[in-house]
């Protein structure tokens, strides 16, 4: 018995003490984090941006839709349809291996990739949440004579973002997980600490447990400060 | 003053207006107008058009075909900046509409600001105003879901006011009610009229037409069937549509 603990501790040891390891996962964590942020503002921005081309040209009858309206909107379906029909890993390699082949900046890829990803997913969220909205609130905007834009803004995108503030929520968190794939374009996030850190202990066990624990903390961290952020919203409901 | 008179000064005038959604003719070749200072009522069945006919007028339903004046500019055109002409145009709608994610203060005062059409400042003395005018001042920071229908369609009264239309459209403002909050939304509505704004109003309440219309219009199957002064409408109706109407409304 006391053997078997000896090993874990010697395992533990070499794994996160031996060499001041543990701020390797620190910074590796530091990095899944970052990409995290960059990405979630790229796809919010992007999803917001398509979500409301396409509601515009949902809501515009079809001999009314300008041609730039038509163009935009024949983007977003074929952005949508790609990234949402292609493996996230896969748009890895291409920006990485293809597009930005020359490029040694792995974090502004690997957010630009996640990022794009996420705005497709985000983009649909997005504008279930609009059409979610009582159309009566775009008409008493537009009757006190403001514009589509402004009613969007100030009326619209604020009540949509509260109804779906549980599904961002889970995309934020999808993608903070989805961020340990960014180790096949060769960034050092906290997945490949663990995979580096295993090639040089050949222990496999503490590396791997010790940043499935970490990714699942700050998963809870996210939920409870969204949890936060929705009683926040809803405050209006009830006062 | 003649009805011919009144179409001389028209704020509104509508020719030829025809709606159709798909095959179905909502609105059949109306040709009408609301004058300056005149509160124009338009009943009639359910269905019958009259709430797109009032929708017509700001654009909020796209016209098939015909033309809608508007203080001496066709807004039907091509080369018309609809939000200029609805800056002008007050709307207030059978439920309410407020904006749920805003204070009662806001909702007042964001489209006179984002239009130019005042500072903050302004605006937010212009809805202290407003407020004390119909008795909800206290109201100001609250949010709409802590308020009575009532309650909200007097602040949506008070929020299309606030862009100092020069006519207010109503459409069955009272009809999402309790029966118990139609007297106090009426009486705004009432005090609005002998102040003499401009309003064309779509109800279902005939005591109320009865008292405060200028002009009573009665559309059915989407046409105009009868008009004339309350007195004629409700006491002599010509058309067989409008008096088997009233008879199932005044009981």
């Amino acid at each position: 018995m006391a053997a078997f603990f000896d090993d874990l501790y010697n395992q533990f040891y070499q794994s996160f003490i031996e060499a001041d390891r543990w701020m390797k996962y620190l910074k590796g964590l530091g990095v899944s984090c970052l990409v995290t942020l960059g990405a979630l503002a790229i796809g919010i921005i992007l999803g917001i941006l398509i979500a409301v081309i396409r509601t515009k040209s949902d809501q515009t009858p079809k001999n009314k839709r300008g041609v730039l309206l038509k163009i935009l909107n024949g983007i977003c379906k074929v952005y949508v349809t790609v990234i949402r029909g292609t493996p996230m890993m896969v748009q890895l390699l291409i920006m990485g291996f293809v597009f930005f082949k020359a490029s040694r900046n792995l974090i502004g890829i690997a957010i630009l990739s996640l990022g794009i990803n996420s705005g497709a997913y985000v983009a649909e969220i997005i504008r279930s949440g609009i059409m979610s909205i009582d159309p009566g609130q775009m008409e008493a905007g537009r009757s006190l004579g403001l514009g589509y834009g402004t009613v969007m803004k100030s009326v619209i995108i604020p009540q949509a973002i509260k109804n779906i503030l549980p599904a961002l929520g889970n995309e934020l968190i999808t993608l903070f997980k989805d961020t340990s794939l960014v180790t096949v374009i060769g960034l050092v996030d906290l997945t490949k600490t663990a995979i580096q850190i295993q090639g040089k202990t050949y222990q496999a066990f503490m590396p791997f447990f010790g940043i499935a624990a970490m990714y699942l903390i700050i998963v809870m961290i996210l939920t409870s400060l969204l949890g936060i952020l929705e009683r926040r919203l809803r405050r209006s409901d009830r006062k | 003053m003649t009805a011919n008179n009144k179409k001389e000064n028209a704020l509104i005038r509508i020719d030829n207006l025809t709606k159709q959604f798909g095959d179905h003719v909502v609105l059949n070749n109306i040709s009408d107008y609301v004058a300056e200072g005149e509160k124009l009522v338009i009943i009639g069945p359910s269905g019958s058009g009259k709430s797109t006919y009032l929708r017509c007028m700001n654009l909020l339903e796209t016209p098939t075909s015909g033309s809608i004046v508007f203080d001496g500019q066709e807004i039907t055109g091509d080369k018309v900046d609809i939000n200029k002409i609805r800056e002008q145009m007050g709307m207030v709608f059978q439920h309410f509409n407020l904006f749920p994610n805003m204070t009662v203060r806001k909702n007042i005062t964001l489209a006179p600001v984002k239009t130019g059409l005042m500072s903050q400042a302004e605006a937010d003395k212009l809805a202290d105003d407003l407020l004390k005018r119909v008795d909800l001042f206290d109201k100001a920071e609250a949010y709409p879901s802590s308020l009575s229908g009532g309650q909200k369609q007097r602040i949506a009264i008070v929020r299309a006011l606030a862009m100092k239309p020069k006519v207010m459209l109503f459409d069955e403002p009272t009809s999402a009610l309790d029966p118990e909050m139609v007297g106090e939304v009426l009486q705004v509505m009432k005090e609005l009229a002998d102040e003499g704004m401009t309003m064309a109003v779509v109800t279902h309440e005939m005591g109320f037409a009865k008292e405060v219309a200028d002009r009573v219009l009665f559309i059915a199957d989407g046409e105009i069937k009868e008009q004339g002064t309350p007195e004629e409408v409700f006491n002599h109706p010509k058309n067989a549509r409008l008096q088997e109407f009233l008879s199932k409304v005044l009981i």
